[in-house]
């Protein structure tokens, strides 16, 4: 229990560790889900023109035939020597996810980053002038954001801002770039690396409408909690000394104050991660961004178990390692706090 | 508050008389402090009138034709039926189906030549009853576990290990984007409005299990708590009374927001198609049946779409609103907020 180095990796391996149980859950409630609720999937994977005799073939192919319990083991028992299995379609599902999880990591980055960047700042101005006109301005604001369904937002952005601001709409390069190799299936730094420039700023007018999106509907977590914790902090004795020091208000409110606050600002971000992925899925959709909500969407409403299933996984990872970041974050901001 | 005052009540009818006395009280100064932050916030109030209209709205929508049916003449709240297909206008020799809003139709019709404002109408009972339903449900069952989950953890006891047990479970589901889990049950179900709230049902507690379990942490060593079983008050009485009396407060906020976010959460999975079926009016699906024609026919869109926004918008303004005037720290902030800098530097500080 300290504050050492040593400390924070075993922090870390203990709560690397609860990801265990969390991924079994998470793989056990799917997979049930998947194959007790729809008993004949091979009706819809061999096609819609399938005779008897290859959806027989596709029911022996793919175990349904044996009860559903031995049909877990034996996913779980793949599973664990990390194969995925493959989709209907033949294709690997594992390679596939990680070829779509960098670029959905790519647009979760860019649009915390606009959350940060634009919300922060917001909720220090409305606790600044809580009650005023500019409060009120700002709480419409972000209210309106987790008011707004995501899909509305995206297809306004898409279909009527987007031509006009002369922002692409969909895909992650126009087809004027020429290719270049993907290294890390993340656009922006893969043009970079390739030192493709037209490319990069490619990928980037891309980027910027679904990343607005993404960053519109979920701006409210990050300007109320800063607003609430402002609040909390400011009555307080050291921003009152601060202030009588002579600092400038701007000193005040962003460094001292801030500072206090971003705490819990970090937290709910980090917690919120569930609800901005599930976001994530309909964004990605709209604008056609090859990334793993659509992915997962693909997989869901094609009874691809083995996808669904992968796509789950690497959702759940990435909602453990965000919760994780957070409290590490958490740490960084708060000396008090010590690992354990 | 009743919190404050533990001890053994006598079952006399004094006691009853006293009971109802201070329930009176309670309500009075509720009411004031309701009318302050109402008066202080206007846009608390604007989401409270919002509210009530939209909830009246929606019961009249469902009560009228109901009642006026059973005695015979039935009057309908909504101008034209939601799935009426209305004579489309007749140019030269095409048909124009998609008017876009005129005096007779006022949020315009769609392709099909149904009128826009009574399936916007017709859609709001429904939509409504959905949120509160599945909010409703989540708050008795997450607030419930919650409860057993953050009160009786002592360790080494049979309930401390199903409070493990609940608390394990959560973590699982909260691991869940609930989106993607909705969508995978709501697509295994099978389309249509029922498999579609199971969807969601299931993968909504959890949210609360944490909210409530953190509040009862946070209450459960309060002194006068530890005070009333110091005065002998039955476990079960220290529940009910004084824990969940104090953190009654945060799940009803937490709840009022729900029932927006719920909303928009189901008429995504209608909007990506596996929700509820085409014929029954729902915004999501009215809006995903257009939204690629959003240049061409704006109307279809943005009325249902506005529909959303304005409901959604009115729950978080109430749940907004209710959470500074019930937290007392963001409550103490927001008094503050109305006297002047200077005379904010000069007084102590409270905490």
């Amino acid at each position: 229990m300290g504050r050492s180095r040593g400390d924070l990796l075993i922090f870390i391996g203990k709560r690397l560790l609860t990801l265990i149980p969390v991924l079994f859950g998470v793989v056990t409630i799917t997979f049930i889900f998947s194959h007790l609720a729809v008993p004949h999937p091979c009706n819809v994977w061999a096609g819609p023109r399938a005779t008897q005799v290859t959806i027989q073939q596709c029911i022996v192919n793919n175990d349904l035939d044996k009860p559903v319990f031995t049909q877990f083991t034996s996913y779980l028992g793949k599973l664990v020597t990390g194969d995925f299995g493959s989709s209907p379609g033949g294709l690997l599902v594992l390679p596939e996810i990680l070829n779509k999880f960098p670029e959905t990591l790519e647009l979760v980055l860019a649009s915390l980053g606009l959350m940060v960047v634009i919300g922060i700042p917001l909720g220090v101005i409305a606790s600044s002038n809580s009650g005023r006109w500019s409060d009120h301005l700002v709480r419409t604001f972000y209210l309106s954001g987790l008011a707004t369904p995501t899909y509305l937002a995206a297809a306004i952005l898409s279909i009527a801002i987007g031509p006009v601001v002369g922002l692409p709409r969909n895909g992650l390069f126009s087809s004027a770039v020429p290719p270049f190799p993907q290294v890390f299936h993340m656009s922006v730094l893969d043009a970079l690396i390739a030192l493709n420039f037209s490319g990069v700023l490619d990928a980037i007018a891309h980027l910027i409408l679904p990343a607005a999106a993404l960053a519109f509907v979920n701006m409210g977590i990050a300007v109320r909690m800063t607003r609430g914790s402002m609040l909390e902090v400011l009555p307080m004795d050291y921003v009152k000394t601060a202030r009588m020091k002579g600092l400038s208000e701007f000193i005040v409110l962003y460094k001292h104050a801030l500072r206090n606050s971003l705490i819990s600002t970090v937290t709910v971000i980090g917690t919120a991660m569930g609800g901005i992925l599930s976001t994530l899925v309909v964004i990605e959709e709209v604008f056609l961004w090859p990334g793993l909500g659509s992915y997962a969407y693909g997989a869901i409403t094609n009874y691809d178990f083995n996808g669904t299933i992968g796509a789950v996984i690497f959702f759940a990872i990435g909602v453990v390692a965000a919760n994780l970041i957070a409290d590490i974050v958490y740490g960084l901001l708060d000396p008090r706090v010590e690992w354990r | 508050m009743a919190a404050e005052q533990p001890g053994r009540e006598r079952r006399s009818p004094v006691a009853t008389v006293d009971n109802a006395r201070r329930f009176g009280k309670w309500l009075k100064g509720a009411a004031r402090n309701f009318y302050k932050v109402m008066r202080a916030n206007p846009l608390t109030l604007m989401g409270f009138i919002l509210v009530m209209v939209i909830s009246i709205t929606a019961l009249l929508v469902v009560v009228v034709p109901a009642i006026t049916g059973a005695v015979g003449h039935p009057i309908s709240m909504t101008p034209y039926g939601p799935n009426d297909l209305l004579p489309c206008p007749v140019v030269g020799n095409k048909t124009f189906c998609a008017q876009p809003p005129s005096a007779e139709h006022w949020f315009g019709t769609d392709r099909a030549g149904r009128d826009v404002f009574s399936r916007v109408l017709a859609a709001l009972p429904l939509d409504l009853a959905i949120g509160f339903l599945i909010a409703g449900f989540s708050l008795l069952l997450g607030g419930g576990l919650g409860l057993i989950a953050g009160f009786w953890d002592r360790p080494g006891t049979i309930s401390a290990a199903v409070s493990l047990t609940i608390m394990r479970v959560t973590d699982v589901f909260l691991a869940f984007p609930s989106l993607v889990l909705a969508l995978a049950i709501a697509a295994t179900l099978g389309r249509g409005t029922v498999p579609c709230i199971l969807a969601i049902m299931l993968t909504w507690w959890p949210y609360y299990i944490r909210l409530t379990r953190g509040e009862v942490l946070a209450v459960k060593h309060q002194p006068y708590v530890v005070a009333a079983r110091a005065a002998g008050v039955s476990e079960w009485r220290i529940v009910f009374r004084h824990v969940l009396r104090n953190i009654l407060e945060p799940l009803v906020v937490y709840f009022t927001m729900d029932v927006g976010t719920v909303l928009v959460v189901f008429s995504t999975i209608s909007y990506i198609g596996i929700g509820v079926p085409p014929d029954i009016p729902e915004w999501g699906n009215m809006i995903s049946a257009y939204s690629d024609q959003l240049l061409l026919y704006p109307w279809v869109v943005i009325f249902p779409g506005l529909a959303v926004f304005v409901t959604v918008l009115a729950f978080s303004l109430l749940g907004d609103g209710l959470r500074d005037i019930l937290d007392p720290r963001s409550r103490r902030a927001l008094t503050q907020a109305e006297v002047s800098p200077a005379t904010q530097v000069a007084k102590p500080a409270e905490g």
